[in-house]
C-alpha cells in the first residue's frame, strides 16, 4: 500500500475536508493551563479552572462566531469541561458543526548539542490517548513543531527530527481517527529578511513530506499549519501583497495538492495583520489547489479577552468582538474582507511574544 | 534564495509553461543510434544516417502534426541535422511553435550489491554539454532514470536515492544552462506485480525525487515531470483506463507540488491507442490537477508512423497522415476529448493496438 488507510480512512478524508471549508477556519483555543495563566494575568483575572472554563464557555457560546469556525482546538483539560448549566463543550461545539480538536503533544525540549534548537514530545502512549479523546469526541489533533532561523539555524538535524517527530505523531493519529494537523512552526523571530524564511520554509516543508511519505501518512487525511512567509520581527515589515506571494509560491513548491488545506497560524501578528495576511492570500491569482485558511489562538481572542476583562457583566461585549474577528478572518478565507473590524480596540496590537513557547 | 534563481529563471519558467499547454504535448524522438536501429530494422531499413535523417524528417515535416506538439525531444546527432532541402531541424521546428528538446543522459549502469538496479550517468561535463545545446537551439533537455519492481522489495532504498539524487543534480545544471530540465524517474512496468504496489511505489519514488529537487535547490516552475503511468505489471491482468487514471491522478497529487506546470507521461510500452485512452481517462477524472497532463511519448506516438512508412518514400505521405492521427488523438486526450480510434481516422489499425512492451526496456 502507498498510504496507510486503516478503518478511519472515509472519516479522516471527510473531516479534513470538512475543516477547510470556504468560508471556515479554526480557533485554537488550546492553551495550556501555564500558557492560558498568562492570558488570564494580563487582564488581572485568577488562573483557576472555574475562570479557564468561563473564559472559553464566552467563545463557544457566542452568537453567531461558530457559524465561521470549522473546528476548535482544545486542550485536554477544557475536552472534558461543560458550560455553566451543564452542557458538554463537545456538544456545544457539535451541535454547531464545528469539529473539536485536541492538543496532544507535551511541549518542546532541546536537542543537545545544537543552539538551543528543540524537537517536540508526546508520542509515548499517544496511541492510547488518541483513542480516548476520540472517544471524548476529538476529531483532530494537533502537534506543534518549533524551529527558529538564525545563522546557522535551522540545523540538519532540528529539520530532521522534528520532520521525523511530526510523521510519528500524524500515522498514529490518522491509526486512531484523528485528523492530524501537521504543524512546523518557524518563529518570526530575528533580523532575516523574507526572502530567508521563504527559503527556511521551503526547506521545512520539503522535509516534513518526506517524512510524512516514509511514515504512508494519508495525505488527504492532514491539514498543514505553516507559518506565513514573512521579514524577522526586527527586521522591517512587508506588506500583505508580499507576504501573500512569498507565502503561496512557497506552499505551492513544497506542499501537495492531496493535501484540503493549510490552515495558518498567526504567530504573533495582530488580529488586524493576520486577517488582511489572510485576505491577501486569497486574492492572489494562480492555481492554489488547497484552502487556504486560518488556525488562530491570539489572533482570534486578544480583543475579546480584553474586552471581557474577567467580568460577567462584558461577556457581551467581549463575544461581540470575538464575533467581529471571526467574521473577519471568514471573510479573509474568500479574499473578501474590506478591512472593516478593524475599528475594535486591540485589532492591530502586535501579539509578539519572543521565543514564543506555549 | 530559495530555488536557484540564475539568468534564465524567467525564460525557463516560460518554456515550461508553455510546453504544457493543454491540447499540446512532445513527440520523444530522441531514441539513441542503436535503438533507432532496432526500429528501423523492424522494418528492414538499414541504420545509417541518411535513413536516420529521412525518418525524422518524415515526422517533422508531417503536415498538421506540428499543431499538437509544444516540444520535440532529440537525440544529439539529430539536433545538427537538416532537411533534405537543406532547412536546420531545430529551425523547421521552432518554425511550428515546437520547442527542440535534447537527450543529455548517457544510460544506465548497474549498481554494484544490487540486484540488477541501476543509476544513470552523464554528469560529466553536463554543464558545458548544455550550454552548447542551448547554441544550437535546444531548449529543453530529458534525462531517464529507471527503477524496477521486484520480487525482494525493488526499488532498493539506494537505487531511489541514487536515480534522485541523479535526477536534481542534472536538473540544476540544465536550469544553470537555460534548459528546462524533464525530470524523468520511470518506473518499468516489467513484473506480475497489481496497480496497488506501482501506486506505492511510484509515490514513494516521486516523494524522494522532489525531496532531492528541493534540496539541490532546483527552480520546480522550471521543470517538467516525465513519470510512468500507475498501472498493473505487464505480467499481470490488465485494467481499465479508469481505474489507472484513478490510481495515476492519486499518486501524483499526494507527491508533486502545484509549482510543477506539466506532467507529461512516458508511454512505456503501453500500445498507441492504450495510451491515449488511459491520458484522456486522465483529463476526465474530476478532481482538482494543478499541473497540466499530457503526453512526451515516443513509440506510443511513432509506431504506426513507421510501419506504414516501411523506409519507401512513396509511402511518406501514408505514414504522415498516421502520424497526424496519432498526435490530434493525444492532443484530444489532453483535453479529455478522445472519443478512441473507432471514431478516428486511425481506425480498425492493428498497429495503433499493438503493444509495444519490451522486457527491461533501455535506449
Amino acid at each position: 500500500m502507498s498510504a496507510y488507510c486503516g478503518k478511519y480512512t472515509d472519516e479522516l478524508i471527510r473531516n479534513a475536508a470538512y475543516i477547510g471549508t470556504p468560508g471556515k477556519g479554526i480557533l485554537a483555543a488550546d492553551e495550556s493551563t501555564g500558557t492560558i495563566g498568562k492570558r488570564l494575568a494580563s487582564i488581572n483575572v485568577e488562573n483557576v479552572e472555574e475562570n479557564r472554563r468561563a473564559l472559553r464557555e464566552l467563545l463557544f457560546t457566542a452568537p453567531g462566531a461558530l457559524e465561521c469556525l470549522s473546528g476548535v482546538i482544545l486542550f485536554e483539560e477544557t475536552l472534558y469541561q461543560s458550560t455553566r448549566d451543564g452542557t458538554p463543550f463537545v456538544d456545544v461545539l457539535g451541535a454547531a458543526g464545528v469539529l473539536p480538536g485536541i492538543k496532544v503533544d507535551k511541549g518542546t525540549v532541546e536537542l543537545a548539542g545544537t543552539d538551543r534548537e528543540t524537537t517536540t514530545q508526546g508520542h509515548d502512549d499517544l496511541a492510547e490517548r488518541c483513542r480516548r479523546y476520540y472517544a471524548a469526541g476529538a476529531r483532530f489533533a494537533k502537534w506543534r513543531a518549533v524551529l527558529s532561523i538564525g545563522a546557522s539555524k535551522p540545523s540538519q538535524l532540528a529539520v530532521d527530527a522534528n520532520a521525523q517527530g511530526l510523521a510519528r505523531y500524524a500515522i498514529i493519529c490518522q491509526e486512531n481517527g484523528l485528523v492530524p494537523i501537521v504543524e512546523p512552526e518557524i518563529l518570526v523571530d530575528g533580523e532575516h529578511g523574507i526572502e530567508r524564511c521563504a527559503e527556511v520554509t521551503e526547506r521545512v516543508l520539503a522535509a516534513c513530506y518526506k517524512a510524512l511519505s516514509d511514515h504512508h501518512v494519508l495525505l488527504e487525511g492532514t491539514l498543514l499549519k505553516p507559518n506565513m512567509v514573512t521579514p524577522g520581527s526586527d527586521a522591517n515589515k512587508a506588506a500583505p501583497e508580499v507576504i501573500a506571494e512569498h507565502t503561496v509560491r512557497a506552499l505551492l513548491r513544497t506542499v501537495p495538492p492531496a493535501v484540503p488545506a493549510i490552515v495558518f497560524l498567526s504567530g504573533g501578528q495582530s488580529e488586524e495583520e493576520a486577517t488582511r495576511n489572510l485576505n491577501a492570500m486569497n486574492q492572489v491569482a494562480g492555481k492554489k489547489p488547497w484552502s487556504l485558511t486560518f488556525s488562530f489562538g491570539r489572533a482570534l481572542q486578544q480583543s475579546t479577552l480584553k474586552a471581557w476583562a474577567g467580568r460577567e457583566e462584558n461577556v457581551g461585549k467581549a463575544q461581540e468582538a470575538l464575533l467581529a474577528r471571526c467574521r473577519a478572518n471568514s471573510q479573509a478565507t474568500l479574499g473578501s474582507y474590506a478591512g472593516d473590524a478593524a475599528s475594535g480596540e486591540g485589532v492591530s496590537d502586535s501579539l509578539l511574544v519572543r521565543d514564543y513557547k506555549y | 534564495m530559495s530555488a536557484f534563481v540564475g539568468k534564465y529563471a524567467d525564460e525557463l519558467i516560460k518554456t515550461a509553461k508553455y510546453i504544457a499547454t493543454p491540447g499540446k504535448g512532445i513527440l520523444a524522438a530522441d531514441e539513441s543510434t542503436g535503438t533507432i536501429g532496432k526500429r528501423l530494422s523492424s522494418i528492414n531499413v538499414e541504420n545509417v544516417e541518411a535513413n536516420r535523417q529521412a525518418l525524422r524528417e518524415l515526422l517533422f515535416t508531417a503536415p498538421g502534426a506540428l499543431e499538437y506538439l509544444s516540444g520535440v525531444i532529440l537525440f544529439e546527432e539529430t539536433l545538427y541535422q537538416s532537411t533534405v532541402g537543406g532547412t536546420p531541424f531545430v529551425d523547421v521546428l521552432k518554425a511550428g511553435g515546437v520547442v527542440p528538446g535534447i537527450k543529455v543522459d548517457k544510460g544506465t549502469v548497474d549498481i554494484a550489491g544490487t540486484n540488477g538496479e541501476t543509476t544513470t550517468q552523464g554528469l560529466d561535463s553536463l554543464g558545458a554539454r548544455c550550454a552548447k545545446y542551448y547554441e544550437a537551439g535546444a531548449r529543453f533537455a530529458k534525462w531517464r532514470a529507471v527503477l524496477k519492481i521486484g520480487a525482494a522489495g525493488e526499488p532498493s532504498e539506494l537505487a531511489i536515492k541514487q536515480n534522485a539524487e541523479g535526477l536534481a543534480r542534472y536538473a540544476l545544471i540544465c536550469q544553470d544552462n537555460g534548459l528546462v530540465p524533464i525530470v524523468e524517474p520511470e518506473i518499468l512496468t516489467d513484473g506480475a506485480h497489481d496497480i496497488n504496489t506501482c501506486a506505492a511505489v511510484t509515490e514513494r519514488v516521486l516523494a524522494a525525487v522532489y525531496k532531492s529537487l528541493n534540496d539541490h535547490m532546483v527552480l520546480l516552475e522550471g521543470t517538467l515531470l516525465k513519470p510512468n503511468m500507475v498501472t498493473p505489471g505487464s505480467d499481470s491482468p490488465k485494467v481499465g483506463a479508469d481505474v489507472i487514471a484513478e490510481y495515476t491522478v492519486a499518486a501524483l497529487r499526494r507527491t508533486v507540488p502545484p509549482a510543477v506546470p506539466g506532467v507529461v507521461f512516458l508511454s512505456g510500452g503501453q500500445s498507441e491507442e492504450e495510451a491515449s485512452l488511459n491520458l484522456n481517462a486522465m483529463n476526465k477524472l474530476e478532481v482538482l490537477k494543478p499541473w497540466t497532463l499530457t503526453f512526451s511519448f515516443g513509440r506510443a506516438l511513432q509506431q504506426s508512423t513507421i510501419k506504414k512508412w516501411a523506409g519507401k518514400k512513396e509511402n511518406v505521405a501514408a505514414a504522415q497522415a498516421a502520424f497526424l492521427a496519432r498526435c490530434k488523438a493525444n492532443s484530444e486526450a489532453t483535453l479529455g476529448k478522445y472519443a478512441g480510434a473507432a471514431a478516428g481516422a486511425a481506425a480498425g489499425d492493428a498497429a495503433t493496438s499493438e503493444s509495444l512492451h519490451v522486457k527491461g526496456y533501455t535506449y
